[in-house]
């Protein structure tokens, strides 16, 4: 869908209050585990203390013995006949033969309270025959380590690797040989990431009803109902339109609730004990169980000429997704080197399991890990060539027409902007303090469109209902608000957007890949110009003129052309006052896989300050400039840019997954698993950009991902520079940097 | 096997209001004002007090719901989010919230809301500094704190000045 050249906007751009505000300052937002229902029982779930075992038995008779408790569900109660991504689904829900992490689900009980489920879940009596085990991608892919599952490597893996290498990429163009040769400076580094969890507040939660009937309903805090209802359906042998799941309010998802973990489960206990099962995890089962991101190893090699212009540049990207297929290699090789223009491009990428939890989406997948090892090359680069890193930057920089790094052609991005916005900002030029460094690095994600579907009724009063299938996750429905209100020029505060169930809308993907706000805004811009049109051949009939002769604007039909002045304009009110005799509902419907999504790019400033004698960094100014193409909701665009950087910091220099030589996670409560903490951050000054995405009517891109990309190698820069000593393993937690600055090396 | 949970009848007062429950003794607060009275406004994000999404006012003293049991609130005065606006008329806090959108999903603020209004009865003019170590209990993993921090600052300015 093209973009409008419309400029003079009278909503979008504003910061009205969100609609949902009200609720939520006041606690009466509905989230996950605020759900009741009627003879409702509470579930829990049984897990492997084991990081890989096999199982030899279950014994659940002691726990059905129980008072109160109804019914036990295993591996049996579900779907038999999964194959592919089903049975890696079904595999993770709930183990079959054997458990193959700590945390593993093996069994779910259902009882009349929450505390004799808990009870009863250990009295279920589970006997496992320990098998080796590992954990670190390294290790995993060496010879000799413990096979997660043979025959789970695709075809793309080459022969002689690893049982644990389960999918593997290669690709590029030119003659990267050459292009070094010709490169005065060449840097080669070999990096490491942990895992990281992506950290939302609010634990998951559903609450099942699933009758033999094979009908059911599921309300759950996800980012997406309706894959929700596809993988339930799948792992529960039902029709996917048999189950209908309304998503609550979201407390955080960051990606890690697009894929589901409990849900399955309460709807089996609710099938098998005919009532209505309430399920909730806890921290510790959110750490140990739901889906953290990949961890990874990687060497890159880059080289420049004296000037500044990169002339070569090969990556190696090992990733460890856990005891399943599906680490995000893919996205970290695609977007290593997006951001520059090279003609000599290698990336080779490995898909590596381990026993730990299957991985999950968060923010930008993928993506800040190849941005570390390549931003902190490119860096190291800079300061060996005496070269100013954003001077540097902008002679590479991709722009309009720029093959990228993966192959396509650049549309109009905002790159060059971003860097030239850093350069211009006051951060940039400020005096340094001591043991104080700063880092620069840019970051990229391609964002997403996806399956949507919109709704849009004209309520007898004139103002208008927005049915939307992307839970809002951040302020997503004011966004929508101000396009409908934008394009049917109608008052923000007339316009209601809802979330609304899977039975109400065709499928709609998750609010993921940094879509909501591009993919169902499009849609709902779409929706109300269908509405209009409807609302114009309403005052062309009454006026009885041809529709083609009536103008919408500012809310109200007007006769135009040879018409114009002839009859008094028709507001949406009075025409709506009406549709009852002229015709019946007004409504505006649209569904797309929209593709015109753009991608953002964004430049961040950091300094970091070291204490030389305890190694601990604190961030003392942190400066976010992004592309959103066009910010509807400016104060939501700035919060996803301070969020993402947030988040990032929490990666670069704290969070971590420690597993121990035993192979069970170390750190499963918040005081351990340690994320960023008001007393920790400085305020977050942010620029927005905006140079108009082409596929969008407004101009939008979506801003959510791009954010997280930046951080970890313009904070690692800034280690580095305040330490003299190149950080090349995250997190960069107190001791590894005491380490460093004693030159006891950085691992 | 049979188990028959033993329970106490706790009356307490909540929001101003006398309320009366059954609680096994392992309940926390925190179980008892969602579970028992409907007040989800206070939500479990860990546990184990680290994330303060459950915090609560127990006898005008700020603590996490989920770290006291339901029995200890006997005789007590827990406050909640929920008695947190007048009526209709939101606290001047929860006014400023909306305004400098101090949040995004919303999970953390009724937590940060409730620490927030204890902050500012005890230091009326609390520096940044201050307001981010008073907060340093309360987790958001959307916002980076920042306009959480400014709308902080924001309303104490205001109830200082008299707005």
């Amino acid at each position: 869908m093209a973009l409008d050249n419309k400029t003079d906007f009278k909503y979008i751009g504003t910061r009205p209050e969100r609609p949902d505000g009200l609720d939520k300052v006041t606690g009466k937002a509905r989230y996950g585990a605020d759900a009741y229902a009627p003879g409702m029982l509470h579930g829990a779930v049984v897990r492997s203390p084991h990081a890989h075992a096999r199982i030899v038995r279950i014994d659940a008779s002691k726990a059905l013995a129980l008072d109160g408790v109804k019914a036990v569900v295993t591996r049996a109660d579900f779907a038999q006949d999964l194959e592919g991504e089903d049975w890696n689904l079904l595999e993770n829900t709930i183990a079959g033969e054997k458990v193959l992490y700590d945390g593993h689900a093996v069994a779910g009980v259902a009882a009349t309270s929450a505390l004799i489920a808990k009870d009863a879940a250990k009295l279920v009596d589970v006997e496992y025959e320990v098998l080796p085990h590992v954990t670190d991608v390294d290790a995993a892919m060496a010879e000799g380590a413990p096979v997660l599952r043979d025959g789970a490597a695709d075809h793309s893996v080459p022969d002689g690797l690893h049982p644990n290498v389960v999918r593997y990429t290669e690709f590029g163009r030119g003659d990267v040989e050459a292009g070094f040769a010709a490169a005065d400076l060449v840097i080669e580094r070999s990096f490491k990431t942990e895992a990281v969890h992506q950290g939302y507040i609010e634990p998951h939660a559903c609450l099942a009803q699933l009758g033999t009937d094979g009908k059911g309903e599921l309300w759950c805090c996800t980012q997406g109902h309706w894959f929700v209802r596809r993988m339930c359906a799948a792992l529960l042998g039902l029709e996917a339109t048999q189950l209908r799941v309304t998503a609550s309010e979201i407390g955080g998802g960051f990606g890690g609730k697009t894929t589901v973990f409990i849900d399955p489960i309460a709807l089996a206990l609710s099938r098998k004990s005919g009532k209505p099962v309430k399920l909730v995890m806890s921290r510790s089962e959110v750490l140990k169980a739901s889906g953290p991101t990949a961890s990874a190893s990687m060497d890159v090699k880059m080289g420049m000429t004296k000037d500044g212009k990169l002339t070569a540049a090969t990556g190696t990207f090992r990733m460890q997704g856990g005891a399943f297929p599906g680490a995000p290699m893919d996205m970290t090789t695609m977007l290593a080197f997006s951001c520059y223009e090279l003609d000599n491009v290698h990336h080779e990428g490995f898909d590596v399991m381990t026993n730990r939890p299957k991985q999950a989406a968060y923010r930008a997948p993928g993506a800040p890990m190849g941005a570390f090892a390549v931003e902190s090359v490119f860096d190291e680069l800079c300061e060996g060539l005496g070269l100013d890193p954003i001077d540097a930057r902008l002679k590479n920089a991709v722009k309009e027409g720029t093959r990228s790094s993966f192959g396509p052609k650049y549309k109009a991005v905002g790159l060059i902007e971003t860097l030239e916005a850093a350069k211009a900002h006051p951060h940039y030029s400020a005096p340094l303090a001591e043991n104080t460094g700063r880092g620069i690095a840019s970051g990229y994600w391609m964002n997403w469109g996806g399956e949507t579907s919109v709704s849009l009724a004209i309520g007898e009063d004139g103002t208008v209902q927005v049915g939307v299938g992307t839970p809002d996750i951040g302020g997503s429905r004011a966004s929508m608000a101000l396009m409908a209100a934008e394009t049917i020029g109608i008052p923000y505060e007339n316009v209601r957007v809802n979330v609304v169930d899977t039975a109400a809308l065709g499928v709609n993907e998750p609010t993921h890949g940094s879509r909501a706000t591009y993919a169902s805004g499009l849609a709902t811009i779409e929706a109300a110009r269908e509405a209009i049109g409807k609302l114009c051949q309403r005052a062309a009939d009454k006026w009885g003129i041809d529709v083609d002769a009536v103008e919408w604007k500012d809310g109200a039909a007007h006769p135009s052309g040879p018409n114009a002045g002839d009859f008094e304009p028709l507001s949406i009110a009075e025409i709506a006052g009406e549709m009852g005799s002229t015709g019946g509902p007004i409504t505006g419907h649209h569904d797309a896989s929209p593709t015109g999504f753009g991608g953002s790019f964004g430049t961040h400033i950091v300094d970091v300050h070291v204490d030389p004698e305890t190694g601990r960094s604190t961030v003392t100014r942190y400066t976010v400039i992004q592309d959103a193409g066009k910010a509807i909701h400016p104060d939501y665009v700035e919060g996803q840019f301070q969020g993402g950087a947030a988040q990032g910091i929490g990666w670069a220099l704290n969070e971590e997954y420690i597993y121990g030589e035993d192979g069970r996670l170390q750190n499963d409560v918040f005081l351990d698993y340690r994320i960023p903490v008001a007393s920790d951050l400085p305020m977050i000054d942010t620029v927005i950009v905006e140079v108009p995405n082409p596929g969008h009517p407004y101009g939008v891109r979506g801003v959510g991902e791009t954010g997280i990309t930046p951080p970890l190698p313009a904070i690692a820069c800034a280690v580095s520079h305040a330490t003299g000593h190149r950080m090349t393993r995250l997190p960069m937690s107190p001791p590894r940097v005491l380490r460093a600055i004693q030159g006891k090396g950085v691992s | 096997m049979t188990r028959i949970p033993t329970r106490t009848h706790v009356t307490t007062t909540v929001n101003g209001d006398p309320v009366d429950f059954l609680a096994d003794p392992r309940e926390t607060l925190l179980d008892c004002l969602r579970d028992k009275l409907g007040l989800t406004g206070a939500k479990e994000g860990c546990g184990t007090g680290d994330c303060g999404a459950c915090s609560v006012q127990l006898d005008g003293r700020l603590v996490c719901s989920c770290l006291v049991l339901g029995v200890e609130a006997e005789g007590r005065e827990v406050k909640t989010i929920e008695g947190m606006a007048e009526g209709n008329d939101l606290h001047p806090l929860q006014a400023k919230f909306i305004e400098h959108a101090a949040l995004q999903c919303g999970i953390c603020t009724p937590g940060i809301l409730v620490a927030t209004e204890a902050l500012l009865k005890k230091n009326p003019d609390p520096s940044e500094e201050e307001v981010r170590y008073w907060l340093a209990g309360n987790l958001c993993r959307c916002t980076g704190y920042d306009k959480i921090i400014r709308a902080v600052l924001a309303t104490a300015r205001d109830l200082r000045e008299g707005v």
